[in-house]
């Protein structure tokens, strides 16, 4: 699956859509795709804030443990339920119906192009 | 790193690649989870030519055995299989082995890929010793491919005229499977029914084609992972290694100490017999989604910060839907229905001591 072009990502495979103030958050495929099928997501509650690059959520395959690094400063507005009820849409629909939390930011760090990103996975 | 003969199948197949035992393994085609369950309610297929096959052969290849094992070869008969343990002096696990008797005079050993130079080495060191000269690690010449599940037997006697139905589980008969000489074993590491099929790598691609096309879900190892511990079966390195003995393992029933021959580790092993072991292998079930991996602490209660034990395999059980694992506990917490407390990355899951195995195949 090629990485979206209007999405922006961190080198620990988190991608992020900007809206006005408020990013929504999720893993890329190639992470999904690494982790083997999602069996379990712990998300931040609503309201925790998130600190750049400090874990704030676990996603677990029945093989591993990948870690959910906050790629802003800010806090938790809205979490994907559906996910936490249905975490195989992780896997099924990384980049959409996958995403896993919402932060309404107050700084905005540099993040990576898509461009970017698919030459750090070599996916390019 | 070495590949099995299967490797391009395997890549043209879409399987992503594990390094396991020093090998370059099929981790998984799509789903590790629909593989799983293939397994469960169909038949897959794993390619486990990694293993290390070792025949026996000649006179005195069943007093050898014996000497080396810690069970008793000579008391299996021809057409039927052992599940065995190769130890050391002090009783210590080297390898977990199934011993198949050919014929009067000729064995086949199967033991785990990583543990093939400590195996063979031990063997014939044990054979200097016994003056015997038939031991023969032919495991490069060797595909081994392993059918599971209810409809695995059916499957593969699609392919081959030998009848399997005289074939019960643990025994070994030889025959063709898609015009190719093949031994076919009836064991597996997976709970379910199934061959395991062995015959001239040179022929992988043909048998595992063919099987394929028969309707076997090809299975890479995280789903293997995942089946051999609902079925309470070991991995070694994670529940064996060479800092165990079989009586924490629970395998004590493997070691055949009433005979009068001396086999490598008798003392060591007779004396651990009397005693109750300190630690014990236990399985632990416990409720929700967050499963208990190899490595993490166990603790008497949810307060103690005084581990009594460890995980060595632990998921969520895709067949059960809640969390399971085996650990080493001190043998005071290993008693069934007793509760342990397990430090999840910081979170405590409280979880029982149930019997093994989770997963028990509905005959």
């Amino acid at each position: 699956m090629s990485n979206p072009t209007n999405l922006q990502y961190t080198k620990e495979h988190e991608w992020v859509s900007i809206d006005g103030d408020v990013a929504t958050i999720g893993i890329t495929a190639y992470a999904a795709e690494k982790l083997g099928d999602v069996v379990f997501v712990d998300l931040p509650k609503v309201g925790t804030s998130t600190t750049y690059m400090k874990i704030c959520g676990e996603i677990e395959s029945t093989k591993s443990v990948g870690e959910l690094y906050a790629p802003l400063d800010g806090e938790v507005v809205e979490i994907n339920n559906s996910v936490v009820s249905a975490p195989e849409t992780v896997n099924t629909d990384p980049f959409g119906a996958g995403w896993l939390i919402k932060v309404r930011f107050t700084s905005l760090p540099e993040l990576m192009t898509a461009e970017e990103y698919s030459a750090l996975t070599g996916e390019g | 790193m070495p590949q099995t003969p299967l490797h391009a199948e395997h890549a043209r197949l879409g399987a992503s690649f594990t390094d396991f035992g020093g090998w370059d393994m099929p981790v998984r085609y799509s789903s590790d989870l629909a593989e799983h369950q293939a397994v469960r309610e169909s038949a897959g297929l794993f390619d486990i030519s990694h293993m290390a096959e070792i025949f026996v052969t000649g006179s005195g290849s069943a007093e050898f055995l014996d000497y080396a094992l810690v069970g008793q070869a000579s008391a299996i008969a021809i057409g039927k299989a052992k599940y065995s343990l190769i130890c050391n002096v002090q009783g210590n696990i080297i390898d977990d082995l199934i011993v198949y008797r050919l014929a009067d005079e000729e064995f086949l050993v199967i033991a785990n890929a990583g543990n093939r130079a400590a195996v063979v080495e031990a063997l014939e060191q044990r054979a200097n010793v016994m003056n015997f000269s038939g031991v023969e690690d032919l495991s490069d010449d060797f595909a081994l491919l392993a059918i599971q599940g209810p409809a695995a037997t059916a499957i593969l006697q699609t392919l081959t005229d030998s009848d399997l139905s005289i074939l019960p589980y643990y025994s070994i008969g030889t025959g063709k499977v898609s015009g190719i000489d093949a031994y076919l074993c009836r064991t597996g590491y997976t709970g379910e029914d199934g061959f395991e099929i062995l015959f001239s790598s040179d022929k992988a691609a043909l048998v595992f084609d063919a099987l394929i096309t028969a309707g076997a879900i090809s299975c890479g190892l995280a789903s293997r992972d995942t089946l051999r511990l609902e079925a309470g079966m070991p991995l070694y390195g994670h529940e064996l290694n060479l800092d165990i003995n079989p009586y924490q393992a629970g395998l004590g029933r493997v070691v055949k100490l009433d005979r009068d021959a001396d086999f490598v580790g008798k003392a060591s092993l007779t004396a651990l017999s009397t005693e109750d072991p300190d630690k014990q292998l236990v399985g632990l079930v416990g409720e929700g989604k967050r499963a208990a991996r190899a490595e993490y602490l166990i603790y008497p209660t949810e307060d103690s910060t005084v581990p009594i034990g460890e995980i060595t395999s632990g998921a969520l059980s895709p067949t059960l839907g809640y969390p399971v694992a085996m650990a080493y506990v001190e043998s005071a917490w290993s008693e069934v229905g007793n509760t342990v407390s397990v430090d999840i990355r910081g979170t405590r899951l409280q979880m029982s001591v149930v019997k093994l195995p989770f997963y028990k195949r509905s005959k």
